[in-house]
């Protein structure tokens, strides 16, 4: 059974009719072929698809794409303003906070997400924070360190 | 630009990633295309009886269901090779699908291909497999003994390989005169790679050309090339092109051909339409080449002063169901050669095993083999030290080789070309306050509460991965050079090629900084080709703490290959004899007249205008080079770890971790340090979280995220760096490896930590990981003994 959804992703209206059981992840990467979110291990343990909806972080592929409907969706290729990268972008970039990528845009998110409820958060709380996401080339220091930096530049 | 070289520079992949625009292979939708799914064995070990795939064709929506009888039929030759052999090495078909029996939980049976990736997951589900269940075998060791199933025919007792090094009898004499002895029993727990990106295979054949374009998450598209068209594919080389698009993390565990790349390009071939295939992570626990799994009994004699006298092992190394790519090499070349550390060792002796079991292959993951030697080696040390009286520091000191006897040539084979281990011992003694940690340390063993460990490693690895003729010589199927090409454009920027391509690594900033520096000019005019077989000359891959060694080198001669033929042109156009031109800030000049120079501009331009050019100099300023190195590079460093355990609990905590790592010279230390955080925190969830596990009937219990646990943030200290500088002797950078470092030296400090803290309630040693569990259990047991 299909079904009619309106889901905004990155300030865009999307209308698409849609299978019950697809996954947010599948609809914004093979619907609207935004592929910058990164599907890492199905079971919300890894943290690659890590998007916002309505402005809460959430793991795309645990959400189905009915559930997004009327939901307002930003994914990492919303996070960029006209040719200024978010801070905590520009912060992961500074401090070295990736190296394969792949989980870089969920991290981005979930840190995105840390830093509108916690605008100054200790290293501690930042390690609290990162529970969700696995990163399997930094070890996480220089993740830690960019999170640490964008607060310290007033990330929004 | 001088002065590029060593500094932090920023990396240019970045803005791709964090923005989300780079693309990885599942990120490519071609016209046309349609999605497989592949249908694996539920049984560790079974005969397939029969596969009716009916049902599943007859779904609307799928394209093809395929089985081995297709894969015959198509005349492609259809099997996985193994591109190491030892002496006498069985190594049994391995179909890309399974024909009359599978022998890993996990192994493909059948393949289906549908419209999109929920008709082929629906469609996977019909297709019927009748299997009957064979008994199963897990442990390398067991699977040699009397009783167990024989997975192949060929291969008695499950034994792929008996390989030895070391001279058995020396290492004898000197353990039947030694006066102090220890034994240590362990198992190297088997691990699951996890690169966060699953692996994934776009398959597009032009049926009009004839030719094949592979997207493929590849540490090396042109191994994977050759493998391909000689044994799974079989295509001709030229027929096939592979793109290695972003990879999202290797570790070892996309350098190997498997069947999935050859089955998805063998539907291609038969479709004619792109065939794409991506894991599921469920996918990537059952079939990525585990890591590690040994079984070994190893002992260390020594005199009554502490010095070592000898060392011998036995290794049951287990191989998996097949014999994967450079399996072979890891228990042996990589490891058994590695068995010296950093120890002056006079007799050596390895005897390992390569065994079938029943699960998925095994093969090279990150340090592959040195860090199951380093393990072995640094568990004998500590134990050593404790059965002479000695100061694990101090033990060390005793027995490292000394700066003056540099080149060393080990009793295993490998000769170290530099090296200089007590400044980094002392560095990071000084840096950790050891001797205040050992007073704390008793303070806390006489006052209670949290227990107080220290655990040194002092790690030696082989790498910048290899001498071909050398590695020839010891089994390797492949030349392990590396390559380059140099092209200079007529306007002065330049675009280099090179054979090793990155999964995370960062050769793209590493490798604009080197032509940067050596040719003078801003990175920024600096293009770095990789990973596409039709773009790039042929090349070996990244693997092994090779790119900057042999990759950056092979660049480092080119680069030099292009100022020669400059200078040629330039002492041309100034009219002066060549050994008078010297090549300096991006200018040329002759030397002791500053006003008779030219500029880079002008020399490349004019090779490109060649209206001008000394009599037998070609036009065009581009260079091919590949570069061999002449022997393996040896970075070292000692680490150090301070764990707390809660004797209520067994938690441990690491409340410290240092590590002091020599690599040589430095090209980009933000790089190099990003390196040593992973590899240390890969290592730290050996040593206390991460193990793959298989019940008796060889079914993966560790299949999910929820079951193998892999580092995350919270449970991890801030690790604290710093390095010494010995530059390798032999290479034009002076650069070693620094990829693997990490994962190589700490599970052994991790360790030696946990049990130096049990140490005086009588714990000898640990198997990893080190559990809650496992340390609280240590914990008990031996206050029962005490009281007992």
């Amino acid at each position: 059974m299909r079904h009619q959804i309106r889901v905004e992703v990155n300030g865009k209206s999307h209308e698409r009719e849609v299978e019950a059981r697809q996954l947010l992840v599948h609809f914004l990467r093979d619907e609207l072929r935004l592929t910058g979110t990164n599907v890492g291990c199905e079971t919300s343990l890894c943290g690659a698809c890590t998007v916002w909806m309505d402005g809460k972080a959430v793991k795309s592929c645990t959400q189905l794409a009915v559930q997004a409907d009327g939901c307002s969706v930003t994914t990492i290729e919303g996070m960029k303003q006209g040719d200024t990268f978010h801070p905590v972008q520009e912060a992961f970039w500074e401090c070295h906070g990736l190296q394969c990528g792949y989980c870089t845009p969920g991290m981005i998110m979930a840190a995105g997400a840390l830093l509108k409820e916690n605008p100054s958060p200790s290293e501690a709380e930042i390690r609290q924070s990162l529970k969700g996401n696995l990163c399997r080339c930094t070890g996480y220091q220089n993740i830690v360190k960019a999170i640490a930096h964008a607060a310290q530049g007033g990330a929004q | 630009m001088s002065g590029v070289l060593g500094s932090s520079i920023r990396r240019r992949e970045d803005p791709a990633l964090i923005t989300g625009s780079g693309k990885y292979t599942d990120d490519f939708t071609l016209p046309n295309m349609a999605v497989a799914g592949i249908v694996r064995s539920p049984y560790a070990h079974a005969k397939v009886v029969g596969i009716d795939t009916r049902a599943a064709a007859a779904l609307p929506g799928v394209v093809a269901v395929y089985t081995a009888k297709d894969v015959e039929a198509s005349g492609i030759p259809g099997t996985i090779p193994t591109a190491w052999l030892l002496p006498d090495i069985k190594t049994p078909e391995h179909p890309i699908l399974a024909k009359e029996f599978v022998r890993f939980s996990g192994a493909a049976v059948a393949v289906v291909v549908a419209e999109d990736r929920y008709i082929a997951a629906d469609a996977m589900e019909l297709v019927e497999v009748d299997y009957e269940p064979l008994p199963a075998v897990t442990d390398p060791r067991e699977a040699t003994q009397e009783g167990a199933v024989q997975i192949f025919e060929e291969a008695p007792n499950n034994i792929s390989f008996d390989w030895e090094l070391g001279d058995e009898a020396k290492a004898a004499e000197a353990f039947d005169h030694a006066p102090r002895k220890v034994e240590l029993r362990l198992r190297n727990n088997r691990l699951i790679p996890h690169a966060i990106e699953p692996r994934a295979a776009l398959a597009d054949f032009d049926e009009s050309s004839g030719k094949l374009t592979l997207r493929l998450t590849s540490q090396n598209p042109h191994v994977h090339r050759l493998l391909m068209s000689l044994a799974s594919v079989g295509l001709p080389e030229h027929k096939m092109r592979i793109i290695a698009p972003e990879v999202g993390g290797g570790f070892g565990s996309k350098i190997h051909h498997y069947a999935d790349e050859a089955i998805v390009s063998f539907c291609s071939m038969q479709l004619h339409r792109p065939v794409k295939w991506t894991a599921t992570r469920s996918e990537t626990n059952l079939t990525d080449a585990h890591g590690r799994d040994h079984v070994s009994i190893a002992e260390l004699a020594m005199d009554d002063e502490g010095k070592i006298l000898g060392l011998r092992a036995t290794t049951w190394a287990a191989m998996g169901a097949y014999i994967s790519t450079f399996a072979p090499a890891v228990p042996t070349y990589l490891y058994g050669t590695l068995l010296s550390g950093q120890y002056d060792i006079p007799a050596i002796h390895i005897h390992v095993y390569g065994t079938f079991t029943t699960t998925a292959p095994v093969d090279a993951y990150r340090g592959a083999g040195r860090p199951e030697a380093t393990f072995l080696v640094e568990r004998l040390v500590d134990l050593g030290a404790r059965e002479c009286g000695l100061d694990p520091a101090e033990f060390r000191r005793r027995n490292f080789v000394a700066p003056d006897n540099f080149p060393y040539q080990t009793q295993v084979a490998l000769a170290y070309d530099s090296g200089n281990y007590e400044p980094a011992l002392d560095l990071a003694l000084d840096k950790i306050g050891y001797a205040d940690l050992r007073r704390q340390q008793a303070e806390r063993r006489n006052g209670g509460g949290k227990l107080l460990g220290i655990g040194l490693a002092s790690y030696i690895e082989a790498c910048g991965l290899a001498p071909s003729a050398v590695v020839g010589s010891l089994g390797a199927q492949a030349g392990l050079w590396e390559s380059s090409t140099v092209r200079v454009h007529p306007t002065g920027s330049v675009t280099v090629f090179t054979g090793s391509s990155t999964q995370g690594q960062g050769h793209e900033t590493t490798f604009a900084q080197i032509v940067a520096e050596k040719l003078g000019i801003d990175m920024d005019q600096v293009e770095v080709v990789h990973g596409d077989t039709d773009q790039v000359q042929f090349g070996m891959g990244t693997y092994g703490s090779r790119s900057a060694a042999v990759g950056g080198s092979a660049l480092a001669e080119g680069l030099d290959k292009v100022i020669e033929k400059g200078r040629k042109i330039a002492a041309h156009l100034l009219e002066a004899a060549e050994e008078d031109v010297v090549f300096e800030d991006n200018n040329f000049s002759v030397r002791g007249v500053p006003d008779s120079q030219t500029g880079w501009g002008d020399v490349v331009l004019q090779a490109y205008l060649a209206h001008n050019l000394p009599e037998g100099i070609e036009p065009g300023l581009e260079f091919t080079t590949f570069y061999d190195p002449s022997n393996f590079v040896y970075p070292f460093g000692t680490h150090i770890c301070v764990v707390e355990i809660d004797p209520e609990t067994g938690k441990v905590e690491i409340a410290r971790y240092l590590a002091v790592d020599d690599c040589g010279n430095v090209i980009n230390p933000m790089i190099v340090d990003g390196q040593i955080h992973g590899g240390v925190v890969q290592g730290i969830g050996q040593a206390l979280w991460e193990e793959c596990v298989y019940d008796e009937h060889g079914q993966l219990l560790t299949g999910t995220l929820l079951d193998y646990a892999i580092p995350r943030a919270h449970n991890l200290p801030h690790l604290e760096l710093d390095r010494t500088v010995t530059p390798c002797p032999h290479n034009p950078l002076g650069v070693k490896g620094i990829g693997e470092a990490g994962s190589i030296a700490s599970p052994a400090a991790v360790t030696n930590a946990v049990v130096d803290a049990l140490s005086h309630l009588g714990v000898r040693h640990l198997d990893m990981p080190l559990t809650p569990e496992k340390v609280w259990r240590a914990i008990q047991d031996s206050s029962q003994e005490g009281r007992s």
